[in-house]
């Protein structure tokens, strides 16, 4: 009890200790805090997608195969799927009509897919949320498009895709096949891609192999790289991550060092002075302990909270200008909650720690001086 | 009145480890809550055949960055000024580097 | 009660530097007495008052505290000592500034592990013994010189220690408030308190309160004037 007691005292002092420089611990508190968010926002919000996509895209197809002339996607040509669907393993393929349009009042691009889902017919569309918002359409209203030719067409919204799904749907508009040849301006021989499922999933490298051989302008696309795509999105070597994080790691670094370069004088002639009234060099290193940590786990903590906050809470909203870029459909990030312990514990153990360790270190010489300095300050 | 400065701080901690399981406990339970929404977006990419997440709608290999080609400008460029930042958080995919 | 034997204590040995602060000092500390240690700077009366106080080690000699061998302890056990023995009161006060008067008081006393409430319930008191109750929550910037040494000798006094050490209490105060201190002293002195003192102020040493007073001079006792 007493040495929780002790423990108690000094921390008290250690207060009034910080307390005393106000402003300077509390920039101290606020910098510290912005790191720590900077770096779990970041982390929140690249875990979240990741997971989602692991879960989500474990259904797309499996392997889709683009035709590519000239180094660029072509059109893929409708008997390449017959020839596709001859080669034993492969269980159905189907071609994939889809592409981009570009809506030059919004600025907007879409992403247009031909499908046959519940109120996609001829002359109407479903669109996805983010469509809905740019274009401030709803169920019943007549959108118009522009065709490959220059003229004009129109369709009428029968369904907005749920929010929920934005993720993978928020630029989606669902077409039918004739409605989507017509306005691209694509025969019928032709396709945009083709989908590929196997009887076997393990031979699914085989048929990949067997389909470039056999159609040697195609490139399959296997399911394993699609999921592989995501799992290296947001990769640290991609350009403004790498800025986030060096900023942070800079600016942790600055910090640490400011501690880390010693006492100065008045610190020092403290530390004598509480040796000469009776404190033993343990009390001193203890107060020094409390100084790092009062700080490093208010920040950690809060930074935490704050993180969570922003990114489960608010749609990662301070991330918008870097995610938006240039997009003006933007889709709103609303996240699963995703939190690995390991990783919290590793932001710990690099910022509390090193944090604490460079506020006890310096002070380790000045706190083993003989008390009878005192009687000579 | 006078309240002793260490009893201040522990129990701002003790908010704050309160409010961190809170944020735990939020966390598993979101994550819980939102399986059946997972699993009618799974069933939507199902039905649909789709291939990407939709996060970046400016350039077409963000927009599908596992179907995108090399074929843009500076696209593997860590700034990737040609669609910067989206191009620059989106690098080109294990498949496209490798290959 | 203290009792040093042939105390020497150098400094930087060895070296081109080398200095001899006390040279073969042998005195007796009564108990309860009040003892005035006088000489001009560099005596060596900071350096034995430093000593006797277990802030610091002889180089050679042997020093008991009532009747216990302290001078060859490890320093957690000096420290404790020194923590529950000796109270001291420095020349320039050496509180801690931008803290109350108060919690100044109570400082030494933190690595006791005492509860909190005990330890400011013994504050107060000792503040209110010195006049100072209106100023306990003042931080020590806004006292005055007189209120700052008073809260310096209460801060002496928090763990109850039989012995009082001050190094020339009265350098930075006027005749008035020196007059003052030595009046503490003597109020002290009918508490039971054994006092050291080193000053070379008339004010202190010829005081009534002194019981004996010792000049020092280059590190030697030179003569045993004693009082009554």
């Amino acid at each position: 009890m007493s040495r929780f007691n002790k423990q108690r005292n000094i921390l008290d002092f250690t207060l009034s200790s910080l307390l005393r420089r106000r402003t300077k611990n509390s920039a101290l508190v606020i910098v510290y805090t912005l790191i720590v968010f900077s770096l779990a926002s970041v982390l929140f919000f690249t875990q979240a997608i990741k997971k989602e996509a692991c879960i989500v895209l474990k259904n797309s197809p499996e392997i889709i195969v683009q035709r590519i002339v000239a180094g660029r996607h072509d059109l893929l040509p409708a008997d390449y799927i017959d020839t596709i669907r001859a080669i034993t393993g492969v269980q159905s393929a189907k071609g994939r009509l889809w592409g981009y349009y570009f809506e030059p009042a919004a600025g907007a691009n879409y992403t247009l897919m031909v499908s046959e889902e519940p109120g996609v017919e001829v002359g109407r569309i479903v669109i996805g949320q983010g469509v809905s918002r740019t274009i401030h359409a709803n169920r019943a209203d007549i959108v118009p498009f522009r065709r490959y030719d220059g003229s004009y067409t129109s369709f009428e919204v029968s369904d907005i895709l749920s929010s929920e799904s934005e993720l993978v749907s928020s630029d989606l508009v669902l077409i039918s096949e004739s409605d989507f040849r017509e306005m691209m301006g694509i025969r019928g021989e032709y396709v945009t891609d083709a989908a590929v499922y196997a009887k076997n999933k393990r031979e699914l490298f085989m048929i990949a192999d067997k389909i470039k051989r056999i159609l040697p302008d195609t490139r399959p696309i296997t399911k394993d790289e699609i999921l592989r795509t995501y799992e290296a999105i947001f990769d640290w070597r991609g350009g403004i991550l790498l800025v986030i994080l060096s900023g942070a790691v800079i600016a942790f670094v600055i910090l640490a060092w400011d501690k880390a370069s010693g006492l100065s004088s008045d610190e020092r002639r403290e530390i004598g002075i509480l040796k000469g009234i009776g404190w033993e060099t343990s009390d001193v290193i203890a107060m020094k302990f409390w100084e790092g940590a009062v700080i490093s786990l208010s920040s950690f903590s809060l930074g935490i909270i704050l993180a969570y906050i922003h990114v489960f809470f608010a749609s990662s909203a301070l991330f918008e200008p870097a995610l938006k870029g240039w997009s003006v459909l933007y889709p709103e990030f609303r996240l699963v909650p995703h939190m690995d312990p390991l990783q919290i514990a590793t932001l710990f153990f690099l910022t509390v720690v090193p944090y604490t360790v460079s506020t006890i270190v310096p002070s380790w010489r000045a706190a083993t001086i003989d008390p009878d300095t005192v009687m000579r300050l | 009145m006078f309240a002793r400065k260490s009893n201040v701080f522990l129990l701002f901690m003790a908010v704050n480890i309160f409010l961190l399981a809170l944020v735990f406990g939020h966390a598993s339970y979101g994550e819980k809550n939102a399986l059946p929404y997972l699993r009618g977006k799974a069933q939507m990419v199902k039905r649909i055949g789709l291939s990407d997440l939709c996060l970046f709608t400016d350039a077409r290999y963000a927009r599908h960055p596992s179907m995108a080609d090399l074929n843009t400008p500076f696209q593997d460029h860590p700034m990737s000024l040609e669609h910067f930042p989206s191009g620059t958080i989106i690098t080109p995919p294990p498949h496209l580097r490798s290959k | 009660m203290i009792e040093l034997s042939d105390i020497r204590k150098v400094f930087n040995s060895g070296k081109p530097n080398e200095f001899v602060a006390i040279d073969g000092i042998t005195l007796s500390v009564e108990r309860d007495k009040v003892l005035v240690l006088k000489g001009p700077s560099g005596s060596g009366k900071t350096t034995l008052l430093s000593v006797i106080g277990c802030m610091a080690r002889p180089t050679s000699g042997r020093i008991t505290l009532s009747g216990k061998e302290i001078t060859s302890l490890p320093e957690r056990f000096l420290t404790e000592i020194r923590r529950k023995s000796f109270g001291f009161v420095f020349q320039q006060f050496n509180l801690i500034k931008g803290i109350t008067a108060m919690e100044n008081v109570i400082l030494p006393a933190y690595p006791t592990g005492e509860g909190f409430s005990v330890l400011k319930k013994r504050a107060l008191s000792l503040l209110e013994l010195f006049d100072l109750s209106e100023r306990a929550f003042s931080k020590v910037e806004w006292l005055s010189g007189g209120e700052a040494q008073r809260v310096s000798i209460a801060r002496a006094l928090v763990n109850d220690p039989s012995v009082i050490i001050a190094d020339e209490p009265t350098a930075h105060l006027d005749t008035k408030l020196s007059k003052d201190f030595m009046e503490i002293i003597g109020k002290l002195k009918v508490r039971r308190k054994t006092i050291i003192i080193a000053s070379h102020d008339p004010i202190v040493y010829e005081s009534a309160a002194v019981d004996r007073v010792l000049e020092m001079r280059d590190g030697r006792i030179l003569s045993r004037a004693t009082r009554q």
